[in-house]
């Protein structure tokens, strides 16, 4: 299964998630946020962070979850490639996530993400799987 | 796409009808074959979800450089009454105080002909750019805090530029009423390192050329003449404003149920302005529009260095003076005329620039006959407009005009048609030299992603929400 594919808005850059499950769903756009900022094959696990997040339902929970994991590259300077999550409902997750603080030698940039928006998002689960939208400011 | 029925009110503007749970009606400006781009994307209905807001104003308003956002469209106004309205982050825009600034100088085309690729690239090597772009200043946090404060009066003060920028900066490059304790740790921890630098995207710093001037008098005031060469800067507050922008929206997403009205998108979360949640955004959000000011004065500061050291010749030979710097996304509090009183509210650009007539009294002296300068970034190469404030946009538009060409293209159709092209070598061919740190910015940015400027600015014009002052043309460019 595809773990995600860029759909087009016009100023902005969307995302569509697929996953078997919730957690795999979570997983999979955790990735694309990364996927689409950095080259990662260049980036090492080196270094894991525990993640603990809260929404008031799914695509809330996705979205603070999102914002979480943007916010450990914008702020800490780490790029992430491996997600892991433990729990999961519609209200509360808790995680782990893999990578290395940014190098600017090593590694290759593609384009900044600014923020995740509301805009849209989506969570549902649907007879292929779990599927989910995003659009986030770039 | 669209369900909604635009009724088009003349050459120039478009009503859409109040229904359903809006409390107003929208209004629409835009030409004939811009409104054809525009009824494809769901811009338009975004229009009409704004004016569900409680306390709106007259008029939810689009530019007609209006393209899809998420909330409000980019190129929306909306104005809200101080007693029952609300504010909202998504009315502004995670970049608070994006905005841009034209610096003139004494230096005719043919003086740095033959010289661009060198300044280019001087600007290039030192003014930091591209994603996530760190600069060589490194503040304390109680400095940061000054630069949330003071704007571009800490700038001045630290050194960077003279205290003429400020009378030729919007709101003198500070808004009143920032409280930096109202910033998160987060949003602080971002903006150390970020001051001074442009940004990625569409942000860029552009050497032009006045190229055409349709308004004599006008230019004269603003000092620009054919031939002439400026600096053009676009940036905002980096990733402090965004973080500002994003802390908030999910407080004030969580208060959602309480406000007791729907929303028809949670993007479109607010607060009342008389809340404690609507002060305190509105106070964060005053430190990022102060930190942009700042950041755009040291971006300035530096071109001016570069350009002496490049072309060895001092600060008076140069003569690079600020014309003005405008913001494009924001919330103010302004007075304005409103049912024949001048009325105080706030007023949410989100990509729109002032547009203030002349007379007005936050306009320096030597722009009081003139009207404000409206500066108007075009796509890569083709250059910038410089415009002119009107009474007719203090009357209708709340003060407001278009700010930029607006997107047609999205980034990945961009990337599908710029693959197997330079769009380098394009551009050089055009006769603009081009440099840039993201891999795929060029192609993002090509020209053929942007509507048509030319008719963007002549919409307005011809609406009278700005007068068309001076068009400069693009020689080099470097972007994030």
């Amino acid at each position: 299964m595809k773990r995600y594919r860029v759909f087009d808005h016009t100023a902005d850059m969307g995302i569509e998630i697929f996953g078997e499950t919730q957690k795999a769903l979570f997983i999979h756009a955790a990735f694309a946020v990364f996927d689409l900022m950095a080259d990662l094959h260049s980036v090492q696990q080196k270094e894991s962070h525990r993640i603990s997040v809260e929404g008031a339902d799914r695509e809330d929970l996705l979205i603070n979850y999102l914002r979480e994991v943007l916010y450990l590259f914008n702020g800490k300077k780490l790029l992430l490639k491996r997600f892991s999550i433990d729990e999961i409902d519609d209200r509360h997750l808790t995680g782990d996530v893999q990578g290395e603080i940014f190098d600017p030698g090593r590694h290759l940039l593609k384009r900044e993400i600014k923020a995740v928006t509301y805009h849209r998002a989506e969570v549902r689960e649907t007879e292929h799987g779990w599927q989910g939208k995003v659009i986030f400011d770039v | 796409m669209s369900e909604l029925k635009l009724q088009k009110m003349d050459e120039n503007r478009w009503l859409i009808p109040a229904a359903g749970g809006m409390r107003v009606p929208g209004m629409v400006y835009s030409s004939e074959r811009l409104m054809k781009e525009m009824g494809r994307d769901e811009s338009p209905k975004q229009v009409a979800n704004v004016a569900h807001l409680p306390g709106i104003l007259k008029y939810s308003l689009a530019m007609p450089d209006m393209h899809w956002g998420y909330g409000f469209p980019i190129g929306g106004v909306a104005a809200f009454d101080l007693n029952d309205g609300v504010i909202s982050p998504g009315g502004v825009g995670y970049d608070i105080n994006c905005g841009c600034r034209l610096v003139a100088t004494k230096l005719r085309v043919e003086d740095i002909r033959g010289r661009m690729e060198e300044i280019v690239t001087a600007l290039y090597r030192d003014i930091p750019s591209g994603v996530g772009s760190r600069g060589p200043l490194k503040l304390s946090l109680s400095e940061e805090k000054k630069v949330l404060h003071d704007g571009s009066r800490w700038a001045v003060k630290a050194g960077f530029g003279t205290a003429s920028d400020l009378d030729t900066t919007e709101d003198g490059g500070r808004m009143e009423g920032g409280d930096p304790d109202l910033v998160s740790q987060r949003a602080l921890e971002r903006g150390r390192e970020q001051l001074g630098t442009l940004g990625s995207g569409n942000h860029f710093l552009e050497i032009e050329v006045v190229d055409e001037i349709f308004d004599e008098a006008i230019a004269a005031a603003f000092g620009l003449q054919k031939d002439q060469v400026a600096v053009m800067i676009h940036s905002g507050s980096r990733g402090l404003g965004y973080q500002v922008c994003d802390d908030y929206l999910a407080r004030l997403v969580k208060l959602i149920p309480k406000l007791g009205f729907p929303l028809p998108d949670r993007q479109l979360a607010c607060a009342f302005l008389d809340s404690r949640e609507g002060k305190e955004y509105f106070a964060a959000m005053a430190c990022a529009a102060n930190y942009a000011w700042a950041n755009r004065q040291v971006l300035m500061h530096w071109t001016r260095e570069v350009f002496e050291r490049t072309l060895r010749r001092s600060p008076a030979d140069l003569g690079m003076r600020l014309v003005y710097d405008v913001c494009h996304n924001i919330a103010k509090f302004e007075t304005l005329p409103l049912g024949g009183k001048q009325v105080k509210v706030c007023v949410h650009r989100k990509g729109a620039t002032r547009s203030f007539p002349p007379g007005h009294p936050s306009l320096p002296d030597i722009y009081r006959t003139s009207g404000q300068p409206v500066l108007i970034p075009g796509d890569m190469g083709t250059g910038s407009y410089v415009l002119a404030g009107t009474e007719k946009a203090f009357q209708e538009t709340f003060g407001s005009t278009c700010h930029g060409a607006g997107r047609v293209m999205s980034r990945s159709q961009a990337m599908k048609a710029g693959r197997g092209r330079s769009i380098r070598r394009e551009m050089s061919d055009r006769g603009v030299i081009v440099m840039a740190a993201g891999r795929g910015t060029l192609s993002e940015e090509m020209p053929e992603a942007y509507k048509n400027i030319h008719e963007v600015v002549n919409v307005c014009h011809e609406a009278g929400i700005s007068r068309k002052v001076a068009r400069l043309k693009a020689l080099g460019c470097i972007k994030g």
